[in-house]
């Protein structure tokens, strides 16, 4: 119990910035209506692709002998960022279809 | 420097989807969404570290130039009714992604023991929901993309067996966290992980796919978050939650359009219903042929179109605004009713009538089509079962009792064009087929359409 304690009390600036940012995200997704729920979900999706920013950071911080390590997070990086790349891309296809102005 | 980056990255990402609560916007979002990414990805390459040369450069550099090709050609090419697809292989890209960067974590830490026990804990936990995101959306993809093997795989005993493999894989992390055995012990968490992921989505069944998907997207942001903590970076957090958030609303709605918990879903559908067998209504049917169908659309005022599974499954959505076009030029005013979970994830139905040029404003919610159905003079029912069927209001024995549909039988006349009288995915028939006031117009959703246009077309 103690444990717990000590990690939330030395752990809060980041506590506080989970809550707020749980909140933030409801608040804005629930406000996007359900005929661009497919575009949202691609888009958000291209988002999660964030976690490539480790793969940079661990990448910069190995070893350059240190291939396996190198190998695996380039794989990591490879991977995420068709996810974003992919994502960002199709997402904007399907939006401009929507935007009439564009489409004229 | 990369903390004021970084900075501006949160901002865009947060505006950006905040641009998506409206169409005209949209667009804008994505591109401030995908600016905030690209500062991000900036941040992290300038930031101080511990080896700035050359060769760690070019591994980060040549990954991003290979994934950038890959990934405009995959976006540049996709069918827009493979979407679906196309977003649960990415997504689960993103899973694998957190995967691999949690096990050189952890691989790392075995090397160099760290004292921080939370630490470990997350890197577990994202291993393990990153491994459930892969494969389970690998399994979503094969299910989508019609494979047959994949329809609905369950035995009996399935979910038994899914919360012992559960139990196995967090008793194995507490053991590897509390005793320090050999690295290999990571080895079979991971496998077990991978394993439990398709497990997890087998026993769903294509109908169930905007949950699903929903679902997997959100455990996705919900790693990309952990690996957020896991590196001390705050824009991953941020970006992860967002995602999360999205995946988890979208997942409430999609239950909610179904009225069903996530955990009967999980279970594997309406088969843990029990009172399958209700009723089931009897009677006789009345079909419509080609030329009277033609004529009823074409001399009414107003016309109510509602979309589903088997529309999209024929592809037939630019039929539809065929059809649409013959009427309207003939003053004939028509809307397209879409159910939340028409299509096979969130909001499909609408990509799909907007790639065939629909207007959006032209596509009408649940509550606003059930306002307007009383004075509707046809609605025409185009590959939709169970969300109209009056059951759900009717009948509280029904499995479907409960569900939000679409009244449409308050409209002058319904016209259900449909294959043939099988019951839909709930395995109930729709006593709509047998009301007075409603006809059927048998056939596959593309061939019916095509011959209704082609009959419209002699008007």
């Amino acid at each position: 119990m103690e444990n717990i304690l000590d990690f939330l009390i030395s752990n809060e600036v980041l506590i506080y910035l989970l809550l707020f940012t749980v909140l933030l995200g409801f608040e804005v997704i629930s406000k996007v209506p359900s005929i661009l729920h497919t575009p949202l979900m691609s888009g958000a999706n291209a988002i999660s692709g964030i976690v490539i920013l480790g793969a940079i950071i661990l990448i910069k911080n190995t070893n350059p002998d240190n291939y396996i390590v190198l190998f695996l997070a380039s794989i990591a990086l490879l991977v995420g960022s068709i996810n974003v790349f992919g994502g960002f891309f199709v997402t904007d296809r399907m939006l401009k279809m929507f935007n009439k102005k564009n489409k004229k | 420097m990369e903390k004021i980056i970084f900075l501006f990255a949160a901002f865009f990402l947060v505006w950006g989807l905040k641009l998506q609560s409206n169409p005209e916007s949209a667009s804008k979002g994505n591109n401030y969404a995908a600016l905030g990414m690209f500062l991000s990805v900036l941040g992290a390459i300038i930031m101080p570290s511990d080896y700035p040369i050359l060769n760690n450069f070019l591994w980060i550099i040549v990954p991003l130039l290979i994934s950038s090709v890959i990934g405009f050609f995959i976006a540049k090419k996709i069918e827009m009714t493979s979407m679906p697809q196309m977003v649960s292989i990415f997504n689960g890209l993103g899973g694998l992604s957190a995967v691999v960067l949690s096990f050189v974590e952890i691989y790392k830490l075995s090397i160099t023991p760290s004292p921080d026990f939370y630490y470990k804990i997350i890197l577990f936990i994202s291993l393990f929901i990153g491994s459930v995101a892969f494969t389970g959306s690998l399994l979503a993809f094969a299910k989508l993309d019609g494979y047959k093997w994949s329809e609905k795989i369950a035995f009996s005993f399935q979910h038994i067996f899914n919360q012992l493999l559960l139990i196995i894989i967090f008793f194995l992390i507490y053991y590897y966290l509390s005793f320090n055995p050999a690295f290999e012990y990571v080895y079979i968490i991971l496998f077990l992980s991978l394993i439990y992921g398709v497990f997890f989505v087998a026993p769903i069944g294509g109908a169930d796919m905007p949950v699903v998907i929903s679902l997997l997207n959100s455990f996705t942001g919900l790693t990309a978050a952990l690996t957020g903590i896991i590196f001390d970076n705050k824009v991953m957090l941020l970006g992860g939650i967002l995602v999360g958030a999205a995946g988890t609303i979208l997942t409430v709605l999609m239950c909610n359009a179904m009225n069903r918990s996530i955990f009967n879903v999980i279970i594997g559908g309406f088969s843990s219903s029990g009172n399958k067998k209700s009723k089931g209504a009897q009677g006789d049917v009345k079909e419509i042929n080609d030329s009277d169908f033609a004529i009823q659309l074409y001399y009414s005022k107003n016309v109510i179109i509602i979309p589903g599974y088997g529309l999209a499954v024929a592809q037939a959505q630019k039929l539809c605004k065929e059809i649409q076009e013959i009427l309207e030029g003939n003053d004939v005013d028509v809307k397209y009713a879409i159910h939340p979970v028409a299509g096979r994830m969130p909001g499909h139905m609408n990509v799909l009538l907007a790639e065939a040029d629909v207007d959006y404003s032209k596509l009408i919610e649940l509550e606003q089509a059930n306002d307007e159905f009383k004075s509707t003079d046809v609605a025409v029912i185009v590959g939709a079962n169970d969300v109209v069927n009056p059951d759900a209001i009717d009948d509280s024995s029904s499995p479907l009792f409960g569900m939000p549909i679409l009244k449409v039988w308050e409209a002058k006349q319904t016209i259900v064009l449909k294959r043939s009288m099988s019951a839909g995915y709930a395995g109930v028939q729709n006593p709509l087929f047998f009301r007075s006031n409603n006809k059927m117009y048998f056939g596959d959703a593309k061939e019916s359409l095509n011959r209704l246009s082609s009959e419209l077309k002699t008007l």
